[in-house]
């Protein structure tokens, strides 16, 4: 381009270094759209619960599968993270966290958080 | 600039209302954060609730929808989740879907498939809870 010297550019994500909090955002978003979809899930799972013992067997079966296990392990940290992202986007709104300093520690705070809830949910389970 | 008196197309009633072009102000967004407010604690609850059913059998899950407050949270969780995904997949199809007929097509779409979703969780939980 030859006017490219020092004007301000539009905000095509190919001239940006990736950031750890660009990575947070996209994931917020790409998990929400995966959480609507395990919409589906769970509304299977109420109508097979709604349907009867034979029925809900065969949704418990399949969820039992390692592939299931998977998908619901995926699901529960999806939903731990979108919630902790959430939060963090309700903070921002508040005009809290808005430093460099404040965006990279509450971005940490709540990919720990993520992972440990969903450590905890999983040994509940296993527990139970 | 010229001053606002007699020069100005826009009505007084529209520029008391400061919306524009788009005709929405931040409902959207507002209704975005409520909902989510909402499911935090919804959300908490009913995973942990769940992960201790895991490996229940039928009898055990049903008994534990069939309580008043289980089935008063579920149909809660339902209808805020369907409305706050709704909510989501508005921006994401707004974002990333350029052809405006197909955007509109998109977005009626999801609102109407979210609303069936919807009904069926919540006739399912009402199924469980008041069939005895």
């Amino acid at each position: 381009m030859s006017n490219s010297s020092s004007r301000p550019l539009s905000p095509f994500l190919s001239v940006y270094k990736l950031e750890p909090s660009m990575i947070m955002s996209g994931l917020h978003r790409i998990t929400g759209f995966a959480l609507t979809i395990g919409l589906v899930l769970l509304t299977w799972w109420l109508v097979a619960a709604a349907a009867g013992p034979d029925y809900f067997a065969v949704i418990q079966g399949l969820l039992g599968t390692w592939i299931g296990k998977l998908a619901l392990f995926g699901w529960t940290f999806s939903i731990f993270y979108h919630l902790g992202t959430g939060l963090r986007h309700l903070a921002f709104d508040t005009g809290r966290c808005l430093t460099k300093d404040g965006i990279v520690s509450s971005g940490w705070t709540v990919v720990v958080a993520a992972v440990g809830l969903t450590i905890v949910a999983w040994i509940i389970a296993f527990i139970a | 600039m010229s001053s606002k008196q007699g020069t100005s197309l826009v009505t007084d009633l529209a520029r008391a209302r400061g919306l524009g072009a788009s005709h929405t102000g931040t409902e959207h967004w507002w209704e975005q954060r409520l909902t989510s407010i909402a499911l935090v604690p919804l959300t908490l609850w009913f995973i942990f609730s769940i992960a201790s059913l895991a490996g229940a059998d039928y009898a055990t899950v049903k008994a534990w929808l069939q309580q008043p407050l289980s089935a008063t949270l579920a149909i809660i969780l339902v209808a805020v989740t369907f409305h706050h995904a709704v909510a989501g997949m508005e921006v994401i199809f707004e974002d990333y879907i350029h052809t405006k007929c197909a955007k509109l097509t998109a977005i009626i779409a999801i609102k109407f498939v979210a609303v069936l979703g919807a009904v069926i969780c919540i006739l399912s939980v009402l199924k469980l809870a008041l069939g005895g």
